[in-house]
């Protein structure tokens, strides 16, 4: 079974030389920090910015530099600023070719939800939707059961949707698993010391799995 | 050249009512338009729409004119880190639309660039599309998104002109740009005030046709929301 940062390693071997890639908060940010060597990305920040570098060192933060979890940042060689309508023009438009963003639950047809409880505090999509609407290639980093052991690979989500039919990709601490285009995970690869029969019991959803489903390489 | 200049944020902010529909730029805290949600506050006008990607936090930004009861509604994308605006919501006090961040930035564009309306894939199947009119194009769904009808757009700018030209910096540039362009009467507050000529044509972000009062802002805190660091190695 994976942490939060196996999951961000192995999502990182998704990551091709050449990509423009948004990442969202949570695990995905941690993506960042194992992107291989000889791997050249821009990371999209939503807020207005490409070619978002790492932490200030301390007493260098910058207040009118920040990501879009507000967090203080850097530019690197080749960033570029814009305001908030090109930055999703430039997501609306596809010129993004990878995003990677949590999940509370998703659905064997692809469908997220990631924005809303009902009952409880709503704080907002913020570019969620957005994203999911238009982005061509979703990964999405999500726990597989919640505590509680059910799943959160459904046959249909139970929670308000971010998108619906978006998502082709999870990467989450038990598997990687395809969505397929006529409906259904697919189950490509397992955790480390993680069975076949335990994803099938904690994945409601449908599920196509061989005998045979190679453990993951991290390394 | 037109002069723009007013005196300062209460003189900018004069006119604006109970009960009028505000832009405010902003990311979080970055670029938010600090000297004039200072003078709305000591103004204390009311029931004021704020349409704002953000809602500031308990003691800055917009939070301080949730303290004081100033605002019956917030459009934003994202209202998270508000205890105030929380209890708010939660007791009925305010309304509250939230709607996806690149709808909110678009709807701007859109009132800038004199289109009604504009077509986007976010929120279809989502609670978000309930009541829009939905059209088809190349085989993909797409809502219809009314461009904004803002009384007043509150901008906060790096450096701006005597004539309202506007140059921001680095990421407090964010929905400030485009709100410049939505609001029927756009307000500038700028760090570095200089005369028509100073800046460089080709630098200005915002020209000054969309601008119609700046004025010299004062004493900025720019607060950081979330201070992350490394360390030298």
């Amino acid at each position: 079974m994976l942490d939060k940062n196996g999951i961000a390693k192995r999502i990182a071997k998704e990551i091709k030389d050449g990509y423009y890639v948004n990442l969202g908060i949570g695990i995905p940010t941690l993506v960042a920090n194992y992107i291989p060597e000889g791997i050249n990305v821009v990371l999209q920040s939503e807020n207005g910015l490409l070619g978002m570098g790492p932490f200030p060192f301390e007493g260098e933060e910058d207040p009118d530099l920040i990501n879009a979890g507000k967090q203080t940042i850097t530019t690197l060689a080749g960033s570029s600023i814009f305001d908030s309508a090109m930055s999703f023009g430039m997501i609306r438009a596809q010129k993004i070719d990878l995003t990677i963003l949590g999940a509370m639950e998703v659905s064997e047809n692809g469908d997220i939800a990631n924005w809303k409880i009902p009952g409880k505090m709503v704080k907002g999509m913020g570019g969620a939707m957005d994203l999911v609407a238009s982005a061509k290639n979703i990964i999405v980093a999500m726990q597989h059961i919640n505590k509680a052991g059910e799943s959160k690979l459904l046959p249909n989500c139970t929670l308000p949707l971010t998108g619906v039919k978006c998502i082709k990709k999870v990467v989450t601490e038990l598997a990687v698993l395809d969505i397929l285009p006529e409906g259904g995970f697919r189950l490509l690869e397992r955790a480390p010391g993680v069975s076949v029969d335990f994803i099938k019991q904690s994945t409601l959803g449908k599920l196509y799995a061989d005998d045979n489903v190679p453990e993951m390489i991290l390394d | 050249m037109i002069n723009k200049v007013v005196s300062g944020a209460d003189d900018a902010i004069k006119d604006i009512k109970d009960g009028d529909t505000l832009m405010l730029g902003g990311f979080g805290l970055c670029g938010i338009p600090e000297n004039c949600i200072t003078a709305l506050v000591k103004k204390g006008v009311n029931k004021l729409t704020c349409i704002a990607n953000n809602a500031g936090v308990d003691d800055f930004g917009i939070g301080l004119m949730l303290q004081t009861r100033q605002v019956k509604k917030m459009i934003s994308s994202y209202v998270g880190e508000n205890a105030e605006f929380e209890r708010q919501l939660l007791s009925g006090e305010l309304e509250v639309e939230l709607i996806p961040q690149g709808t909110l930035a678009t709807r701007c564009m859109a009132a800038g660039y004199g289109m009604p309306a504009i077509f986007t894939p976010a929120g279809v199947g989502t609670e978000v599309a309930e009541g829009k009119e939905i059209r088809n194009f190349n085989g993909k769904d797409y809502l219809m998104e009314y461009a904004f009808d803002a009384d007043f757009a509150l901008v906060k700018a790096w450096k701006g002109d005597t004539a309202g030209n506007l140059i921001f910096r680095s990421t407090s540039r964010n929905f400030n740009p485009v709100m410049a362009m939505a609001g029927k009467i756009t307000i500038a507050e700028v760090e570095h005030l200089v005369e028509a000529g100073e800046l460089d044509p080709d630098h200005i972000h915002t020209p000054g046709v969309y601008v119609h009062r700046i004025f010299q802002g004062e004493n900025y805190e720019k607060r950081i929301e979330q201070r992350t660091t490394r360390k030298k190695d």
